[in-house]
Protein backbone atom coordinates (compact mmCIF):
# COMPACT_ATOMS: atom_id res chain seq x y z
CA UNK A 1 0.00 0.00 0.00
CA UNK A 2 1.65 3.23 -1.16
CA UNK A 3 -0.74 5.56 -0.51
CA UNK A 4 -0.01 9.12 -1.75
CA UNK A 5 -2.64 10.82 0.71
CA UNK A 6 -3.09 9.27 3.92
CA UNK A 7 -6.89 8.52 4.53
CA UNK A 8 -6.11 6.81 7.74
CA UNK A 9 -4.22 9.46 10.65
CA UNK A 10 -3.21 7.69 14.25
CA UNK A 11 -2.71 10.07 16.75
CA UNK A 12 -2.38 9.59 20.66
CA UNK A 13 -3.85 11.36 23.22
CA UNK A 14 -3.48 11.12 27.47
CA UNK A 15 -6.86 8.52 26.60
CA UNK A 16 -5.36 6.58 24.04
CA UNK A 17 -5.60 6.47 20.69
CA UNK A 18 -7.23 8.29 17.54
CA UNK A 19 -8.33 7.16 14.76
CA UNK A 20 -9.03 9.74 12.35
CA UNK A 21 -10.89 8.33 9.43
CA UNK A 22 -10.32 10.38 6.05
CA UNK A 23 -14.16 10.94 4.68
CA UNK A 24 -13.11 11.57 0.71
CA UNK A 25 -12.44 8.30 0.05
CA UNK A 26 -14.05 5.03 -0.57
CA UNK A 27 -14.92 2.63 2.07
CA UNK A 28 -12.77 -0.31 0.80
CA UNK A 29 -9.77 1.81 0.27
CA UNK A 30 -10.01 2.81 4.10
CA UNK A 31 -10.32 -0.34 5.72
CA UNK A 32 -7.36 -1.87 3.85
CA UNK A 33 -5.06 1.29 4.74
CA UNK A 34 -6.06 0.93 8.05
CA UNK A 35 -5.63 -2.88 8.27
CA UNK A 36 -2.18 -1.72 6.58
CA UNK A 37 -1.33 0.35 9.12
CA UNK A 38 -2.07 -2.20 11.96
CA UNK A 39 -0.32 -5.13 10.74
CA UNK A 40 2.47 -3.47 9.21
CA UNK A 41 3.30 0.66 10.08
CA UNK A 42 1.94 0.57 13.21
CA UNK A 43 3.20 -2.45 14.99
CA UNK A 44 4.82 -0.84 17.71
CA UNK A 45 0.98 0.01 19.19
CA UNK A 46 -0.21 -3.33 19.54
CA UNK A 47 1.38 -4.67 22.16
CA UNK A 48 1.59 -3.20 25.67
CA UNK A 49 -1.20 -2.36 27.72
CA UNK A 50 -4.62 -2.61 26.43
CA UNK A 51 -4.98 0.79 24.56
CA UNK A 52 -8.47 2.86 24.12
CA UNK A 53 -9.23 3.92 20.64
CA UNK A 54 -11.53 6.63 19.84
CA UNK A 55 -12.60 6.73 16.07
CA UNK A 56 -13.69 9.79 13.95
CA UNK A 57 -15.36 8.93 10.94
CA UNK A 58 -15.58 12.53 9.54
CA UNK A 59 -18.87 13.27 7.78
CA UNK A 60 -18.68 9.73 6.64
CA UNK A 61 -22.02 7.40 7.53
CA UNK A 62 -21.33 4.31 8.20
CA UNK A 63 -24.01 1.11 7.75
CA UNK A 64 -23.99 -2.07 10.22
CA UNK A 65 -22.11 -3.80 8.14
CA UNK A 66 -19.17 -1.40 7.42
CA UNK A 67 -19.07 -0.22 11.20
CA UNK A 68 -19.42 -4.38 12.22
CA UNK A 69 -15.95 -4.63 9.52
CA UNK A 70 -14.17 -1.66 11.24
CA UNK A 71 -14.81 -3.31 15.06
CA UNK A 72 -13.84 -6.47 13.74
CA UNK A 73 -10.41 -5.14 12.18
CA UNK A 74 -9.82 -3.37 15.43
CA UNK A 75 -10.13 -5.93 17.96
CA UNK A 76 -8.36 -8.23 16.14
CA UNK A 77 -5.54 -7.02 17.53
CA UNK A 78 -5.93 -7.68 21.28
CA UNK A 79 -5.01 -4.84 22.90
CA UNK A 80 -7.17 -2.26 21.16
CA UNK A 81 -10.36 -1.66 22.67
CA UNK A 82 -12.95 0.68 21.04
CA UNK A 83 -14.63 2.99 22.94
CA UNK A 84 -16.52 5.43 20.71
CA UNK A 85 -17.24 5.91 17.01
CA UNK A 86 -18.25 9.50 15.74
CA UNK A 87 -19.51 10.39 12.73
CA UNK A 88 -20.74 14.17 12.06
CA UNK A 89 -22.95 12.75 9.92
CA UNK A 90 -24.98 11.24 13.19
CA UNK A 91 -27.09 14.42 13.66
CA UNK A 92 -28.14 14.83 9.95
CA UNK A 93 -29.04 11.33 9.97
CA UNK A 94 -31.46 11.60 12.79
CA UNK A 95 -33.00 14.92 11.40
CA UNK A 96 -35.25 12.33 8.62
CA UNK A 97 -37.80 14.77 7.42
CA UNK A 98 -40.15 11.94 6.27
CA UNK A 99 -43.43 13.02 8.14
CA UNK A 100 -44.91 10.29 9.78
CA UNK A 101 -49.00 9.61 9.84
CA UNK A 102 -50.06 7.96 13.06
CA UNK A 103 -53.40 7.36 14.01
CA UNK A 104 -54.96 6.83 17.43
CA UNK A 105 -54.93 7.12 21.43
CA UNK A 106 -52.84 7.45 23.62
CA UNK A 107 -53.73 6.27 26.73
CA UNK A 108 -52.41 6.63 30.26
CA UNK A 109 -49.32 4.16 30.61
CA UNK A 110 -49.14 4.03 26.87
CA UNK A 111 -45.87 5.45 25.36
CA UNK A 112 -44.91 5.59 21.49
CA UNK A 113 -41.54 6.89 19.99
CA UNK A 114 -40.74 7.77 16.49
CA UNK A 115 -37.51 8.11 14.67
CA UNK A 116 -39.25 10.55 12.42
CA UNK A 117 -41.45 13.69 12.56
CA UNK A 118 -44.64 12.55 13.54
CA UNK A 119 -47.88 13.96 12.80
CA UNK A 120 -50.34 12.40 15.42
CA UNK A 121 -54.50 11.99 14.58
CA UNK A 122 -56.07 11.92 18.01
CA UNK A 123 -55.61 12.55 21.51
CA UNK A 124 -52.94 11.94 24.12
CA UNK A 125 -54.23 11.58 26.88
CA UNK A 126 -52.62 12.81 30.70
CA UNK A 127 -50.38 9.80 31.54
CA UNK A 128 -49.74 9.07 28.37
CA UNK A 129 -45.99 10.16 26.18
CA UNK A 130 -45.57 10.99 22.80
CA UNK A 131 -42.09 11.22 21.50
CA UNK A 132 -39.79 11.98 18.55
CA UNK A 133 -36.51 12.79 17.24
CA UNK A 134 -38.22 16.12 15.53
CA UNK A 135 -41.36 17.49 15.82
CA UNK A 136 -44.63 16.59 17.01
CA UNK A 137 -47.53 17.93 15.61
CA UNK A 138 -50.89 16.57 17.69
CA UNK A 139 -54.10 16.86 15.61
CA UNK A 140 -56.55 16.24 18.93
CA UNK A 141 -56.23 17.22 22.40
CA UNK A 142 -52.41 16.99 23.91
CA UNK A 143 -53.19 16.84 27.75
CA UNK A 144 -50.31 14.41 28.42
CA UNK A 145 -46.46 14.33 27.95
CA UNK A 146 -44.81 15.26 24.31
CA UNK A 147 -41.03 14.93 24.17
CA UNK A 148 -39.83 16.72 20.66
CA UNK A 149 -36.44 16.37 19.34
CA UNK A 150 -34.90 13.40 21.59
CA UNK A 151 -31.86 12.96 20.74
CA UNK A 152 -28.66 12.21 22.08
CA UNK A 153 -27.55 15.40 21.61
CA UNK A 154 -31.19 17.25 21.99
CA UNK A 155 -32.63 18.67 18.72
CA UNK A 156 -33.25 21.98 20.50
CA UNK A 157 -35.08 23.21 16.57
CA UNK A 158 -38.16 20.85 17.01
CA UNK A 159 -41.42 21.92 18.00
CA UNK A 160 -44.79 20.47 19.71
CA UNK A 161 -48.11 21.80 18.10
CA UNK A 162 -51.17 20.62 19.19
CA UNK A 163 -54.91 21.55 17.92
CA UNK A 164 -55.97 21.68 21.88
CA UNK A 165 -52.59 22.43 23.99
CA UNK A 166 -52.94 21.28 27.25
CA UNK A 167 -50.40 19.36 28.25
CA UNK A 168 -48.89 17.92 31.78
CA UNK A 169 -45.71 18.25 30.58
CA UNK A 170 -43.90 19.48 27.31
CA UNK A 171 -39.94 18.77 26.78
CA UNK A 172 -37.83 19.58 23.75
CA UNK A 173 -34.49 18.67 23.58
CA UNK A 174 -33.24 18.32 27.55
CA UNK A 175 -35.56 21.10 28.21
CA UNK A 176 -38.53 20.86 30.66
CA UNK A 177 -41.61 22.58 31.18
CA UNK A 178 -44.85 21.81 32.24
CA UNK A 179 -48.32 24.13 32.34
CA UNK A 180 -48.97 26.80 35.20
CA UNK A 181 -50.43 25.25 38.10
CA UNK A 182 -53.45 27.76 37.20
CA UNK A 183 -54.06 27.72 34.17
CA UNK A 184 -56.87 29.41 32.33
CA UNK A 185 -59.04 28.17 30.02
CA UNK A 186 -58.08 29.75 27.29
CA UNK A 187 -59.33 30.12 23.78
CA UNK A 188 -59.50 26.61 21.36
CA UNK A 189 -56.89 27.67 18.67
CA UNK A 190 -54.08 25.52 17.74
CA UNK A 191 -50.81 26.18 19.33
CA UNK A 192 -47.21 25.43 19.23
CA UNK A 193 -44.10 25.51 21.52
CA UNK A 194 -40.67 26.00 20.68
CA UNK A 195 -37.36 26.70 22.20
CA UNK A 196 -36.19 30.60 22.52
CA UNK A 197 -32.66 30.71 23.97
CA UNK A 198 -33.39 27.65 26.11
CA UNK A 199 -36.31 28.25 27.39
CA UNK A 200 -39.88 26.88 26.72
CA UNK A 201 -42.57 29.55 24.53
CA UNK A 202 -46.00 28.83 23.55
CA UNK A 203 -47.20 30.43 20.40
CA UNK A 204 -50.62 30.70 18.36
CA UNK A 205 -49.74 28.29 15.13
CA UNK A 206 -49.75 31.05 12.98
CA UNK A 207 -46.50 32.20 14.55
CA UNK A 208 -44.83 29.10 13.34
CA UNK A 209 -43.55 30.28 9.95
CA UNK A 210 -41.81 33.56 11.92
CA UNK A 211 -40.51 31.21 14.32
CA UNK A 212 -38.98 28.55 12.14
CA UNK A 213 -39.25 30.02 8.85
CA UNK A 214 -37.44 26.64 7.59
CA UNK A 215 -40.52 24.34 9.50
CA UNK A 216 -42.51 24.56 6.79
CA UNK A 217 -41.31 23.13 3.08
CA UNK A 218 -43.01 23.14 0.07
CA UNK B 1 -73.54 -19.42 25.00
CA UNK B 2 -73.92 -16.76 27.39
CA UNK B 3 -71.60 -13.59 27.46
CA UNK B 4 -69.13 -12.87 30.03
CA UNK B 5 -68.40 -9.26 30.88
CA UNK B 6 -65.88 -7.90 32.68
CA UNK B 7 -66.69 -5.10 35.30
CA UNK B 8 -63.17 -3.09 35.92
CA UNK B 9 -62.17 0.17 36.89
CA UNK B 10 -58.30 0.31 37.61
CA UNK B 11 -58.83 2.67 40.94
CA UNK B 12 -60.35 1.17 43.99
CA UNK B 13 -63.30 2.37 45.48
CA UNK B 14 -65.40 3.71 42.48
CA UNK B 15 -68.43 1.47 42.63
CA UNK B 16 -67.16 -2.23 40.57
CA UNK B 17 -68.25 -4.26 43.19
CA UNK B 18 -71.85 -2.43 43.54
CA UNK B 19 -71.76 -1.95 39.80
CA UNK B 20 -71.50 -5.75 38.87
CA UNK B 21 -73.88 -6.57 41.86
CA UNK B 22 -77.09 -4.00 40.75
CA UNK B 23 -75.95 -4.75 36.76
CA UNK B 24 -76.53 -8.75 37.50
CA UNK B 25 -79.46 -8.40 39.51
CA UNK B 26 -80.59 -5.91 37.09
CA UNK B 27 -80.57 -8.57 34.36
CA UNK B 28 -82.00 -10.81 36.25
CA UNK B 29 -84.99 -8.62 36.80
CA UNK B 30 -85.06 -8.59 33.21
CA UNK B 31 -85.44 -12.52 33.22
CA UNK B 32 -82.13 -13.44 32.21
CA UNK B 33 -80.16 -16.15 33.74
CA UNK B 34 -77.25 -14.71 35.10
CA UNK B 35 -74.27 -15.75 36.80
CA UNK B 36 -72.01 -13.18 39.06
CA UNK B 37 -68.03 -14.48 39.31
CA UNK B 38 -66.22 -12.14 42.32
CA UNK B 39 -62.65 -12.53 41.15
CA UNK B 40 -61.26 -10.35 44.11
CA UNK B 41 -59.66 -13.00 45.81
CA UNK B 42 -58.39 -11.84 49.21
CA UNK B 43 -60.70 -9.01 49.62
CA UNK B 44 -64.17 -10.84 48.34
CA UNK B 45 -67.13 -8.47 48.73
CA UNK B 46 -69.14 -8.93 46.04
CA UNK B 47 -71.05 -11.69 48.49
CA UNK B 48 -71.16 -8.86 51.05
CA UNK B 49 -73.27 -6.32 48.93
CA UNK B 50 -75.49 -9.06 47.88
CA UNK B 51 -76.50 -10.16 51.34
CA UNK B 52 -74.92 -13.92 50.60
CA UNK B 53 -72.21 -14.18 52.53
CA UNK B 54 -73.01 -16.79 54.93
CA UNK B 55 -74.37 -19.12 52.28
CA UNK B 56 -70.79 -19.87 50.50
CA UNK B 57 -69.31 -23.01 50.96
CA UNK B 58 -66.99 -23.64 48.38
CA UNK B 59 -65.25 -21.28 46.66
CA UNK B 60 -63.38 -20.30 42.82
CA UNK B 61 -60.09 -21.15 44.50
CA UNK B 62 -61.97 -24.68 45.54
CA UNK B 63 -63.05 -25.52 41.74
CA UNK B 64 -59.52 -24.24 40.44
CA UNK B 65 -57.74 -26.49 42.90
CA UNK B 66 -60.69 -29.51 42.06
CA UNK B 67 -61.75 -29.85 45.56
CA UNK B 68 -65.28 -29.14 44.43
CA UNK B 69 -67.15 -28.80 41.00
CA UNK B 70 -68.38 -25.64 39.84
CA UNK B 71 -72.27 -26.30 40.38
CA UNK B 72 -71.36 -27.19 44.10
CA UNK B 73 -69.67 -23.79 44.20
CA UNK B 74 -72.32 -21.69 42.77
CA UNK B 75 -74.13 -20.01 45.35
CA UNK B 76 -77.93 -19.53 44.43
CA UNK B 77 -79.54 -15.81 45.26
CA UNK B 78 -82.27 -15.53 48.00
CA UNK B 79 -84.40 -13.09 45.79
CA UNK B 80 -84.16 -14.61 42.24
CA UNK B 81 -84.03 -18.00 40.96
CA UNK B 82 -82.20 -17.29 37.51
CA UNK B 83 -79.32 -15.51 39.67
CA UNK B 84 -76.56 -17.56 41.18
CA UNK B 85 -73.32 -16.01 42.42
CA UNK B 86 -69.54 -17.89 42.07
CA UNK B 87 -67.46 -16.28 45.14
CA UNK B 88 -63.94 -15.78 45.80
CA UNK B 89 -61.79 -17.28 48.11
CA UNK B 90 -61.08 -14.47 51.43
CA UNK B 91 -58.48 -16.84 52.92
CA UNK B 92 -56.38 -17.41 49.65
CA UNK B 93 -53.87 -14.45 47.74
CA UNK B 94 -54.31 -13.49 44.12
CA UNK B 95 -51.91 -16.05 42.50
CA UNK B 96 -54.35 -19.21 43.72
CA UNK B 97 -55.53 -18.71 40.54
CA UNK B 98 -54.05 -18.03 36.82
CA UNK B 99 -55.77 -16.68 33.45
CA UNK B 100 -56.22 -19.84 31.96
CA UNK B 101 -57.81 -21.24 35.19
CA UNK B 102 -60.53 -18.23 35.69
CA UNK B 103 -60.75 -18.51 31.53
CA UNK B 104 -61.50 -22.31 32.23
CA UNK B 105 -64.56 -21.54 34.63
CA UNK B 106 -66.05 -18.27 32.93
CA UNK B 107 -66.21 -20.68 29.85
CA UNK B 108 -67.43 -23.74 31.94
CA UNK B 109 -70.35 -21.32 32.87
CA UNK B 110 -71.83 -19.63 29.62
CA UNK B 111 -73.42 -22.93 28.30
CA UNK B 112 -75.73 -22.57 31.28
CA UNK B 113 -76.27 -18.82 31.46
CA UNK B 114 -76.83 -15.80 29.27
CA UNK B 115 -74.49 -13.21 31.06
CA UNK B 116 -72.05 -13.65 33.34
CA UNK B 117 -70.92 -10.52 34.86
CA UNK B 118 -67.23 -10.67 36.00
CA UNK B 119 -66.21 -8.21 39.27
CA UNK B 120 -62.51 -7.13 38.92
CA UNK B 121 -60.84 -6.35 41.16
CA UNK B 122 -59.06 -2.67 41.63
CA UNK B 123 -54.99 -2.25 40.46
CA UNK B 124 -53.53 -3.75 36.79
CA UNK B 125 -51.90 -6.72 38.03
CA UNK B 126 -52.38 -10.56 38.27
CA UNK B 127 -56.00 -9.95 39.62
CA UNK B 128 -56.73 -7.92 36.60
CA UNK B 129 -55.57 -10.01 34.04
CA UNK B 130 -57.40 -12.92 35.99
CA UNK B 131 -60.89 -10.91 35.62
CA UNK B 132 -60.08 -10.22 32.35
CA UNK B 133 -59.11 -13.41 31.05
CA UNK B 134 -62.29 -15.11 30.53
CA UNK B 135 -64.33 -11.60 29.35
CA UNK B 136 -65.82 -11.17 25.82
CA UNK B 137 -66.51 -7.81 26.95
CA UNK B 138 -65.77 -5.01 29.58
CA UNK B 139 -67.63 -2.39 31.48
CA UNK B 140 -64.97 0.21 32.63
CA UNK B 141 -66.83 2.20 35.80
CA UNK B 142 -65.00 5.73 36.99
CA UNK B 143 -65.87 8.96 38.56
CA UNK B 144 -66.03 12.02 37.42
CA UNK B 145 -62.59 12.46 39.47
CA UNK B 146 -59.50 13.17 37.58
CA UNK B 147 -57.77 10.00 39.73
CA UNK B 148 -60.60 7.96 38.79
CA UNK B 149 -60.45 9.03 35.28
CA UNK B 150 -56.52 8.91 34.47
CA UNK B 151 -56.70 4.76 36.26
CA UNK B 152 -59.86 4.02 33.90
CA UNK B 153 -57.77 5.25 30.30
CA UNK B 154 -54.97 2.89 31.94
CA UNK B 155 -57.14 0.25 32.01
CA UNK B 156 -59.24 1.05 28.22
CA UNK B 157 -55.66 0.91 26.93
CA UNK B 158 -54.75 -2.32 28.54
CA UNK B 159 -58.42 -3.88 27.33
CA UNK B 160 -57.88 -2.67 24.05
CA UNK B 161 -54.32 -3.94 23.86
CA UNK B 162 -55.77 -7.38 24.82
CA UNK B 163 -58.76 -9.04 23.06
CA UNK B 164 -61.18 -7.13 24.32
CA UNK B 165 -62.26 -4.17 22.16
CA UNK B 166 -64.75 -1.31 22.77
CA UNK B 167 -64.34 -1.78 26.42
CA UNK B 168 -68.12 0.60 27.41
CA UNK B 169 -67.97 3.38 30.19
CA UNK B 170 -70.19 4.06 33.03
CA UNK B 171 -69.48 7.23 35.48
CA UNK B 172 -70.77 6.71 38.89
CA UNK B 173 -71.50 8.66 41.84
CA UNK B 174 -72.19 11.76 39.62
CA UNK B 175 -73.28 14.94 41.09
CA UNK B 176 -75.37 17.10 39.18
CA UNK B 177 -75.39 19.89 41.48
CA UNK B 178 -71.44 19.76 41.66
CA UNK B 179 -71.69 19.64 38.10
CA UNK B 180 -73.34 22.41 37.14
CA UNK B 181 -71.21 24.12 39.32
CA UNK B 182 -68.35 22.99 37.40
CA UNK B 183 -66.91 21.36 40.65
CA UNK B 184 -67.11 18.31 39.36
CA UNK B 185 -65.90 17.23 35.91
CA UNK B 186 -68.80 17.46 33.57
CA UNK B 187 -70.03 13.97 31.99
CA UNK B 188 -68.62 15.76 28.27
CA UNK B 189 -65.27 16.16 29.67
CA UNK B 190 -64.66 12.27 30.78
CA UNK B 191 -66.32 10.98 27.71
CA UNK B 192 -63.53 13.30 25.36
CA UNK B 193 -60.79 12.13 27.47
CA UNK B 194 -61.86 8.60 27.21
CA UNK B 195 -62.98 8.57 24.27
CA UNK B 196 -65.41 4.80 24.59
CA UNK B 197 -69.27 4.65 24.22
CA UNK B 198 -71.17 5.72 27.52
CA UNK B 199 -73.00 2.75 28.87
CA UNK B 200 -74.72 5.13 31.75
CA UNK B 201 -74.57 7.55 34.36
CA UNK B 202 -75.35 6.74 37.88
CA UNK B 203 -75.83 9.34 40.05
CA UNK B 204 -74.27 9.60 43.57
CA UNK B 205 -77.55 7.63 46.02
CA UNK B 206 -77.04 7.49 49.57
CA UNK B 207 -79.60 4.36 49.05
CA UNK B 208 -76.50 2.87 47.64
CA UNK B 209 -74.35 2.61 50.92
CA UNK B 210 -77.50 2.12 52.91
CA UNK B 211 -78.69 -1.03 50.51
CA UNK B 212 -74.81 -2.23 50.67
CA UNK B 213 -75.20 -2.69 54.40
CA UNK B 214 -78.00 -4.78 54.01
CA UNK B 215 -77.08 -6.74 51.57
CA UNK B 216 -79.76 -5.58 48.85
CA UNK B 217 -78.84 -4.77 45.38
CA UNK B 218 -79.89 -1.12 45.24
CA UNK B 219 -81.28 -2.16 42.00
CA UNK B 220 -84.78 -3.60 44.03
CA UNK B 221 -85.40 -0.20 45.30
CA UNK B 222 -87.63 1.77 43.22
CA UNK B 223 -87.22 5.18 44.90
CA UNK B 224 -83.64 5.29 44.51
CA UNK B 225 -82.28 7.03 41.45
CA UNK B 226 -79.18 5.13 41.21
CA UNK B 227 -81.64 2.32 40.93
CA UNK B 228 -83.37 3.55 37.86
CA UNK B 229 -79.76 4.02 36.56
CA UNK B 230 -78.76 0.60 36.76
CA UNK B 231 -82.06 -0.64 35.33
CA UNK B 232 -81.58 1.24 32.59
CA UNK B 233 -77.49 0.35 31.99
CA UNK B 234 -79.29 -3.48 32.08
CA UNK B 235 -81.73 -2.85 29.30
CA UNK B 236 -78.54 -0.97 27.42
CA UNK B 237 -76.83 -4.17 27.57
CA UNK B 238 -79.75 -6.04 26.16
CA UNK B 239 -79.81 -3.70 23.20
CA UNK B 240 -82.47 -1.29 23.61
CA UNK B 241 -82.19 2.05 23.01
CA UNK B 242 -82.89 3.98 26.65
CA UNK B 243 -82.01 7.61 26.39
CA UNK B 244 -79.36 8.85 29.14
CA UNK B 245 -81.37 10.79 31.98
CA UNK B 246 -82.04 14.42 32.05
CA UNK B 247 -79.39 15.65 34.51
CA UNK B 248 -81.89 18.10 35.43
CA UNK B 249 -84.60 16.48 35.97
CA UNK B 250 -82.79 14.09 37.89
CA UNK B 251 -81.72 16.50 40.30
CA UNK B 252 -85.11 17.30 40.97
CA UNK B 253 -85.88 14.11 42.30
CA UNK B 254 -82.98 14.06 44.00
CA UNK B 255 -83.32 16.99 46.19
CA UNK B 256 -86.91 16.19 46.65
CA UNK B 257 -86.04 12.72 47.39
CA UNK B 258 -83.82 14.33 50.10
CA UNK B 259 -86.18 16.49 51.23
CA UNK B 260 -88.70 13.52 52.10
CA UNK B 261 -86.37 11.92 53.51
CA UNK B 262 -85.12 15.03 55.70
CA UNK B 263 -81.48 15.31 54.69
CA UNK B 264 -81.43 17.77 52.17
Amino acid sequence: MTATKEHVTIKGNKDGLIFLFNDHCEFPVLLSELQYKLEKTHQQILSGPTINVHIKLGNRDLNVEQEEKIKKLVSNHGNLLIQSMESNQKDIKEENHDLKIIKGIIRSGQSVHYETPVLFMGDVNPGGLISSTGDIYVMGSLRGLAHAGKTNTGNKEAIIAASYMKPTQLRIANIVSRSPDESADEGAYMEFAFLEDDHMQIGKISELHKVRPDALQF
Amino acid sequence: MGEAIVITSGKGGVGKTTSSANIGTALAMLGKKVCLLDTDIGLRNLDVVMGLENRIIYDLVDVVEGTCRIAQALVKDKRFEELYFLPAAQTKDKDAVQPEDVKKIVDSLKPDFEYIIIDCPAGIEGGFRNAVAGADKAIVVSTPEMSSVRDADRVIGLLEASDIKNPKLIINRVRPNMMKSGDMMDIDEVCSILAIDLLGVVPDDQQVIKSGNIGEPTVMNPTSNAAVAYRNIARRILGDSVPLMALERKKGVFYKLKKIMGIG
